[in-house]
């Protein structure tokens, strides 16, 4: 569990030998200050900088990136070390951000050697620092903590390092910018493709493997940390760093692989301590979350803008993780839609049955029926019924006001597996590490606010198999029967690759069952690619052969669990969870086949079979109403829009758009080239 | 300020300073029955329900109770049935929450209702109560105590209704009987 810090805030370090991650939206050049327990540095020896880069413990980048990585080996400091301050400077030359404040905030991980990540912390709330203090690994009673610190210098790394009560900071401080830009010219260009963020964290060719202990590089090869991905901030950065073209090498340039920190040769620590200033107390330290609004507290909002609600924010919700509190937020913002239709419905329909009630009166009266009384009391009456709409109308158009502004900064937020197609982060994507908690399936709409879809995410693994309905009548009669089969298969196709995609690799297998070969063409991408476990099974005999193995699977699996020996199973057993994507059902099934498929449907997501079908309803009109459970016992999707979605909470019905590729993207091609890579690794 | 009522006393409430009432909590309690001789578990519990019902121009439109916890628009809202009852005094046992800014445009008044859903007439209940607090300074608007209230099983206890562009409460305090809100129905009418 990684424990994400806030501003002040402490951890314990459970291991000695660390790996700091620092990843910024800008190139920043990174440094450690060694403090005693009075938190004093003795001098320059007892700093690590890009210029001199290598202390017995500490280690740190020679050059300004956007990503680092700081070798802290804590067992291997001097006694008389106590605390090690880890810093952020923003280079000097011209062409970057001239303060924190322009940039996306900066994100620190500490991990272990093994790649578990101890703590995070993002430093948000700098304005226009130019040099601050990230993290302070710090011992207590023998024991070594880390505290997000966030103190930011306006005034540069010379402010930064004089704080610290360095007399020669300016010195320093101009030697440590000459030394990053030096090392920033030599650095390798690296063509700006989107795999350059993946290949810095292979082992690159230029790798100093042999200087690295195996258990450092194996930290080095290891996939992202798993908050990485979520990070809001790295499709901007891209953004960021292109536009400067002369920044390009540096923006680019992997983060440097670092040799191990050395435990033996000569102790530069032991110069006499040359100054002595006492520590700055520092400023206020601002204890709030960075992805949170406090609750309770009213929004500090001006008397001017009591009315106006607060402005939204990303991962507004409860929950452990980002990726948590994201989900809930989304499931917040469907059901306040929900409940704010709800209450617009219900006064539109009271204001249609007033009107009906007070025309009848109006008919009834006898003293209307003559004369101009009658007219003027039905127009009384739709002028009342106007009234209460344009009030509800109101309502709901300040709500949706409010969710709309919701929506424009959660989606942009999103972590790929609840990302639409079109999202850059998938521009950024690598494989990850952890399986997502849930899924986008698509998008979800009311007639009255079309313009506001909300995510439909469901929680990862799948409780029960989908069906994509490539019968879905058509209602606009605009697509004939092929036209629409041959969108439910895209929409399928797009769902596997995401859901291929999202897992980490060698934890996710698609089965392709397509009995006639009419989708070679659609599972294209799965084929090229590479990303299926084994050819689609065509034919009655293939049909029958993989699904006896999928049967086997789930029998073994099943009998593994209640028996308490997951370990027990045969090596041909593939435990990873398995897609199994039916094209055209029921082509090519007979009675057993269709007997093992329901067995599936029924039995496999308790332990990692899922089904995927690709069916029109129609075409099983033979087996009359035996297969009705099974339809019902599948979550219907349409590759069309369609209204036959209903919440948990008023049942409204809701309209469903597949979350489909855009014309003419090559985004689920790049995907899966990364997927298939992945796996060829894994194996 | 908190007013202490009779049964049947009748008075408008509007906050004196002029401000609306944005959000409003009725608060149930009641203490759990004693347990007695040998044979404690049979004892008796007493299962009080605090209601809310919508309506528009006399029309109901909505409830929330124990079955039905969330009113579909999402403004009113109860925090869950308690079968038993507090082991104490003073906290509420159950509550349901109001935040009047929501409320759809065509409701215009909130009934509050408690019934005695195992049958015990406020009479055989301890330490009962029931009460009206302004959620956004925590003051009891108006608060009834029921035990020994007589031999009925439900209260009609407040309603909240509208009041050109915001809201008052008048608290009701009528006796009834009724094992939940449907039968209170023809009670409440009156009262609109």
């Amino acid at each position: 569990m990684t424990a994400e810090l806030v501003r002040g805030q402490n951890h314990p370090l459970s291991q000695n030998r660390l790996v700091i991650r620092i990843s910024a939206a800008a190139p920043v050049l990174t440094g450690a200050m060694l403090g005693d327990e009075n938190g004093l540095v003795h001098g320059p020896q007892w700093v690590a900088h890009p210029g001199a880069p290598a202390l017995p413990g500490v280690e740190v980048p020679r050059q300004a990136a956007t990503r680092h990585r700081l070798a802290v080996d804590l067992g291997a400091l001097p006694e008389a070390v106590h605390r090690v301050d880890v810093f952020l400077a923003l280079p000097t030359e011209a062409g970057g951000p001239f303060r924190f404040g322009a940039v996306a905030a900066p994100h620190a991980t500490i991990e272990g050697l093994d790649g578990t990540e101890l703590a995070c912390y993002t430093l948000t709330g700098l304005d226009s620092e130019t040099a601050v203090f990230a993290l302070e690994l710090y011992r207590r009673q023998g024991a070594w903590k880390v505290r997000a610190t966030g103190q930011g210098y306006a005034a540069g790394l010379t402010a930064l390092l004089a704080d610290r009560g360095l007399r020669e900071s300016a010195d320093l401080a101009s030697a440590v910018h000459e030394a990053s830009a030096q090392d920033s010219s030599r650095a390798l260009p690296t063509p700006p493709s989107a795999r350059s963020q993946d290949d810095s964290r292979a082992p690159a060719p230029y790798d100093t493997s042999a200087t690295v202990p195996p258990d450092l590089s194996a930290a080095t090869a290891r996939d992202t940390p798993p908050s990485l991905p979520h990070d809001p901030h790295l499709p901007e950065s891209r953004d960021t760093t292109a536009s400067g073209p002369s920044r390009r090498p540096l923006a680019d340039s992997p983060e440097q692989p670092q040799p191990a920190p050395s435990r033996g040769g000569r102790n530069p620590y032991d110069a006499d301590a040359s100054s002595t200033a006492p520590r700055d107390p520092g400023a206020r330290v601002d204890y709030t979350h960075p992805g949170r609004r406090p609750h309770g507290t009213p929004p500090p909002a001006g008397p001017a803008a009591d009315d106006r609600p607060a402005p939204p924010v990303a991962g507004d919700a409860v929950g452990w993780s980002m990726e948590e509190r994201l989900y809930n937020q989304v499931w917040g913002m469907f059901e306040d839609l929900a409940r704010t239709t709800a209450a617009y419905r219900s006064a539109v329909d009271f204001a249609d049955s007033r009107l009906e009630k007070d025309l009848d009166q109006a008919l009834t009266d006898p003293r209307g029926r003559l004369g101009t009384a009658g007219d003027t009391a039905r127009e009384a009456a739709h002028a009342r019924r106007a009234q209460l709409v344009d009030q509800a109308r109101a309502v709901l158009d300040r709500d949706l006001a409010q969710l709309s502004a919701e929506s424009e900064v959660v989606e942009p937020a999103l972590p790929p597996a609840y990302a639409r197609w079109d999202n850059p982060v998938w521009h950024g994507y690598h494989v990850p590490a952890e399986p997502p908690m849930a899924l986008r399936l698509g998008d979800l709409h009311l007639p009255e606010s079309a313009v506001l879809s909300i995510p439909l995410l469901v929680r990862l693994p799948l409780e029960r198999g989908l069906w994509l309905d490539s019968g879905a009548a058509a209602a606009d009669g605009f697509l004939d029967s092929a036209e629409l089969r041959q969108l439910a298969l895209e929409a399928a196709v797009a769902l596997a690759a995401r859901l291929l995609a999202v897992h980490p690799a060698g934890d996710f297998a698609l089965q392709v069952i397509d009995p006639a070969g009419a989708g070679t063409a659609a599972f294209g991408p799965l084929l090229r690619a590479g990303v299926l476990a084994c050819p689609p099974a065509t034919e009655a005999a293939g049909v029958a052969e993989l699904l006896e193995r999928l049967t086997r699977r789930v029998d073994l699996v099943q009998m593994a669990l209640r028996g308490g020996a997951p370990e027990s199973l045969p090596a041909d057993v593939d435990t990873a969870r398995q897609l199994l994507i039916v094209h055209d059902f029921p082509h090519g099934f007979d009675d057993r086949a269709v007997t093992r498929l329901r067995y599936l449907a029924d039995e496999g997501p308790a332990v990692g079979v899922h089904l995927l079908l690709v069916a029109d309803r129609a075409d099983a009109a033979a087996y009359g109403p035996l297969l009705d459970p099974l339809w019902r016992s599948l979550m219907r999707l349409t590759p069309v829009p369609d209204d036959h979605f209903a919440d948990p909470w008023v049942g409204h019905a809701w309209t469903y758009e597949p979350s489909l590729v855009p014309t003419g993207s090559q985004i689920v091609h790049q995907v899966l080239t990364e997927v298939a890579r992945a796996i060829t690794k894994h194996r | 300020m908190s007013v202490n009522l009779s049964k049947g006393q009748a008075i408008s409430l509007e906050k004196k300073d002029g401000a609306t009432l944005t959000a409003v909590r009725m608060g149930l309690g009641w203490q759990a029955a004693k347990r007695r001789g040998l044979f404690g578990s049979r004892t008796r519990e007493i299962d009080l329900d605090a209601s809310a019902v919508l309506f528009a121009e006399k029309q109901p439109v909505d409830v929330v109770f124990f079955r039905h916890l969330v009113s579909d628009d999402g403004s009113v809202r109860h925090t869950g049935d308690n079968l038993v009852g507090g082991v104490g005094q003073g906290g509420d046992d159950e509550a349901i929450l109001v935040d009047l800014q929501r409320v759809p445009v065509h409701i215009d008044q909130i009934v509050f209702t408690v019934n005695s859903f195992t049958g015990q007439t406020f009479q055989e209940v301890q330490n009962a109560f029931c009460r009206l607090v302004d959620e956004t300074n925590g003051q009891e608007l108006a608060r009834y105590t029921l035990d020994g209230g007589g031999d009925y099983t439900a209260q009609i206890m407040a309603k909240v209704h509208r009041a050109g562009s915001s809201w008052s409460m008048t608290a009701l305090g009528t006796a009834a009987n009724g094992r939940t809100f449907q039968d209170l129905m023809p009670a409440i009418l009156p009262h609109l």
